[in-house]
């Protein structure tokens, strides 16, 4: 007799943690399996490539702080992703809501005059308002006038990105950069300390941590939280319970957009200490911040962890350049295929697929 | 003779298991050819699972499904239309924008190349329609039909693709009592010209009405298949159920008090902007249940809507007590102590991910005791869903089991305990025991006339006419979104219910 190969597909009534970790973790090395042909076609054995990564990256103190440096601004943005997420508002607009953070703390720096010790607070409560300035109007737009927030929030990108460029070629060009587009250096007080010998600026870092912390309170234990997950889970049962789109949309806008500003003075006290071109400010950790709370599933304590692992493939990034001479773009097509497989994975949750073999 | 050859169809030992479920337990069902067979139980007694599987839409664990004498694999509906099976499925499989004749041959390999040919479509809809009375545009898109003539469309989409065996899974749950008796004349003329009829129900009057024979199923199992000349409406209850069950509910007399909601030349729209209720007035009071009666969507889930603050009224007003309520929000409808049992308890009723727990406290996270300032109070939640549990019967591991692993039963236990824990004035109460087993109906039913005793007003809004008929006080019948009339519930007559259902005023009307 002939037996053929069957397969039958059930919907899955719970999903355990553990399955959603060994989903995740399978989503990840599909992608280290599709991003090794490209290594391949550059003529690099990725098992080298990837050995090559994690050694660079984690290996040294030198990579682990280059390692843990990326995952902050992932890790502000990422936390505050979550939160829009989960609430049903898909925030593609961190990479601009993080400029705007930057613009508004440069701002601060360099043309308000507060005395040293008010100065880097001020910066980061200007940051946080023009980030969530940024993120409220395409929220604004969607609660009134019904605009789709994935356009909006991608168009609004582009926006803050000519208006940096703009800045620094013109009103704000710095007349000690000798031509070069930034703006001048930041004063002294106006610079986050960093972890001796490192580009660690430590602040921020902790100020994400808190954050995570923070946030994953106001899910589970608030009123607001419980208005947020109702509304994400089921939007008719929100309506039905009275619970205000308006102002949940609002303020998971004003979080989310507004700790990817954090996440921008981060990168320019911390980091640059002038205001200088958009590539150079983020290198797309707005976007890169979608996958990673994504992969830590909407929750915000998740986020240290998966953005400590973006952390990692971004250093590696700096590895494969100087090490093997190839494009840091891999690294965008590495990240997009993770969030390609991560997606396509959730069938998987959703569904059990069990295998037979039929007579 | 071969014992299976007067079979149409012949199910051996079928077995569908879910997850923490045996949907299908062994079940044996043999269908004799151009019979009614009905499938009869209560819901999640297994008989839509059953026939999924027979139209190809599960694969069954183990069993054989048998036709013609020959084993067959019901691998999809493709499958099950190329064997001549068709299903005319509860909730319809219509695109609404595209015409009847476009539904009709969606899916199938019509006209030459890319191109269609709908004059020949046309010409055999049209034959097909005039054998068996099933007149209809084929033109006409199908947002644009009744239900009931949106149901025929089904019937003739499974007869343009010439099928032996028709499913009809609970056809009559949407129709006027004037429509389903158009459909057991169609359904009783498609089986003089030959076809089987399989007819899904949990209605024990369908039952002996249409059917030659019928199989109840309990609990996944096939207690009993019955001539139904040999068998009576008590029987059938008995083997659906496995115990005797009582027909009348028990209602008190009617003791009217003061006016608790008076609703003035109301008018509203619709979801797609057309005017869903037009100049709506009636007055209610407390310790009464005002059903309305009406054929689905001619504006009683509007009506529903505006009432408990979640739709614009654009004309009109609502007095609750003395007070203007017109347009409030949802929050303040609730605050004002109006309870909603919603219509579709699982799409607005529920957060199906959310714990029990939390889904008792949707409406009042935000009151006293649950929360403080902005921090929700566990200890408090967990009592009062220790409380809800206890008192209701909500049959579930514990209060943290998310809310979609329960049964239909449990949901609306659930949604009933919210909503009505806080004593409303007003509950607006739809379809509140739509899907649900005889038991639950009973014990929603039960919970319903207790708030009448108490002095609730309830506006009871329903599809199931009989649920309407036995539950109601007044009867309020409503079409195209306006009121044809509002009857005494004691001296109502079914037939002038499902007249006035269809469009025809009441005359004698008193308000």
């Amino acid at each position: 007799m002939k037996s053929r190969l069957g397969f039958k597909v059930e919907k899955r009534a719970i999903v355990s943690g553990s399955l959603v970790f060994f989903v995740s973790l399978f989503a990840i090395f599909a992608a280290l399996v599709v991003a090794g042909i490209f290594f391949r076609i550059y003529g690099v054995s990725p098992i080298h490539a990837y050995q090559l990564i994690l050694k660079g990256a984690l290996g040294n103190k030198f990579g682990l702080a280059e390692t843990v440096r990326r995952a902050i601004p992932l890790l502000l943005c990422g936390v505050g992703l979550t939160i829009a997420f989960r609430a049903l508002f898909w925030n593609i607009g961190a990479e601009g809501q993080l400029l705007m953070g930057a613009v508004a703390a440069a701002g601060v720096a360099l043309f308000s005059g507060l005395p040293g010790p008010l100065l880097l607070p001020a910066m980061f409560i200007g940051g946080f308002l023009g980030g969530a300035a940024w993120g409220l109007i395409p929220a604004i737009l969607k609660v009134m006038l019904g605009l789709n927030d994935v356009i909006t929030t991608l168009m609004m990108n582009y926006i803050a990105i000519y208006f940096v460029e703009w800045l620094i070629h013109g009103p704000w060009k710095g007349p000690t950069a000798r031509g070069f587009a930034y703006t001048d250096t930041f004063p002294r007080a106006a610079w986050l300390p960093t972890l001796y010998g490192t580009r660690i600026h430590w602040p921020t870092l902790v100020l994400g941590l808190v954050l995570a912390v923070v946030m994953y309170i106001l899910v589970n234990r608030t009123r607001s939280g419980f208005e947020i997950r109702v509304i994400g889970e089921n939007p008719d049962a929100a309506r039905f319970a009275g619970i205000s789109r308006f102002k949940t949309t609002l303020l998971v806008m004003l979080i989310s957009g507004g700790f990817a500003g954090l996440a921008g003075v981060g990168e320019i006290a911390g980091i640059h200490l002038r205001l200088l071109g958009p590539t150079h400010i983020s290198m797309g950790y707005g976007y890169t911040a979608i996958i990673v709370a994504w992969l830590a599933r909407r929750n915000p304590l998740a986020v240290i962890v998966t953005s400590l692992l973006f952390g990692v493939i971004m250093a590696g990034g700096d590895v494969i350049k100087v090490s093997l001479g190839l494009p840091f773009q891999l690294i965008n097509v590495f990240n997009g295929l993770i969030l390609f497989f991560l997606i396509g994975s959730e069938i998987f949750l959703r569904y059990k697929i069990s295998f037979f073999l039929r007579r | 003779m071969d014992n299976s050859e007067g079979y149409a169809i012949e199910l051996r030992g079928i077995v569908k298991r879910f997850p923490g479920v045996v949907a299908n337990d062994g079940i044996d069902l043999k269908v004799h050819r151009g019979e009614i067979h009905c499938l009869l139980g209560e819901n999640g007694a297994g008989k839509t699972t059953l026939m999924r599987i027979l139209y190809g839409l599960y694969r069954p664990d183990e069993g054989e499904i048998i036709l013609n004498g020959q084993s067959v694999q019901m691998t999809s509906p493709r499958a099950a239309l190329n064997n001549h099976i068709g299903m005319v499925h509860q909730h319809f499989r219509l695109v609404p924008t595209l015409s009847v004749e476009e539904n009709i041959v969606l899916g199938l390999d019509e006209g030459t190349g890319p191109f269609m040919n709908f004059h020949k479509t046309r010409q055999k809809i049209s034959a097909i329609a005039g054998e068996y009375g099933l007149s209809i545009d084929p033109q006409a898109k199908i947002w644009q039909l009744s239900v009931g003539q949106q149901q025929r469309v089904e019937i003739l989409k499974a007869l343009y693709r010439e099928v032996d065996i028709l499913i009809m899974d609970e056809p009559t749950s949407v129709l006027t009592p004037q429509e389903v008796s158009q459909l057991f004349t169609t359904l009783r003329t498609l089986v003089d010209d030959g076809l089987t009829i399989i007819f899904i129900t949990h209605k024990l009057d369908e039952v002996i009405q249409v059917s030659n024979r019928v199989t109840v199923l309990r609990k996944g199992k096939a207690v009993s298949t019955l001539s139904t000349a040999e068998t009576d409406k008590p029987g059938l209850a008995r083997l659906m159920v496995g115990r005797e069950v009582v027909f009348q509910l028990e209602k008190s007399p009617l003791k009217r008090r003061e006016k608790l909601l008076e609703v003035n030349g109301l008018y509203a729209l619709s979801d797609r902007k057309l005017p869903a209720l037009r100049g709506v007035s009636f007055d209610l009071f407390g310790g009464e249940i005002l059903g309305v009666a009406g054929v689905s969507g001619n504006g009683q889930y509007e009506l529903a809507e505006v009432l408990t603050g979640l739709r614009k009224s654009t004309k009109g007003r609502i007095l609750l007590g003395k007070k203007e309520v017109t347009n409030c929000s949802a929050r303040k409808m609730y605050d004002l102590k109006v309870a909603h049992i919603p219509a579709e308890r699982i799409r607005m009723g529920i957060v199906p991910a959310l714990s029990i727990r939390e889904n008792l406290i949707l409406k009042k996270y935000r009151h006293h005791p649950f929360s403080h300032r902005e921090f929700l109070d566990n200890k408090e939640i967990e009592e009062n869903a220790h409380r809800a549990m206890s008192d209701y019967q909500i049959a579930a591991p514990s209060c943290e089991t998310p809310a979609k692993l329960l049964s239909g039963g449990n949901i609306q236990k659930v949604v009933l305990a919210r909503e009505l824990s806080e004593n409303p004035n007003l509950i607006v109460a739809v379809h509140p025991t739509y899907g649900l087993d005889i038991g639950a109906t009973e014990q929603v039913r039960q919970v319903l006339l207790i708030q009448r005793e108490r002095g609730a007003a309830t506006l009871l809004i329903s599809e199931d006419l009989e649920e309407i008929m036995t539950m109601s006080d007044r009867i309020l019948v409503i079409f195209k979104g306006e009121v044809m009339g509002i009857l005494d519930a004691e001296s109502a007559d079914i037939e002038e219910i499902g007249l006035m259902m269809a469009g025809t005023r009441h005359k004698g009307e008193q308000l």
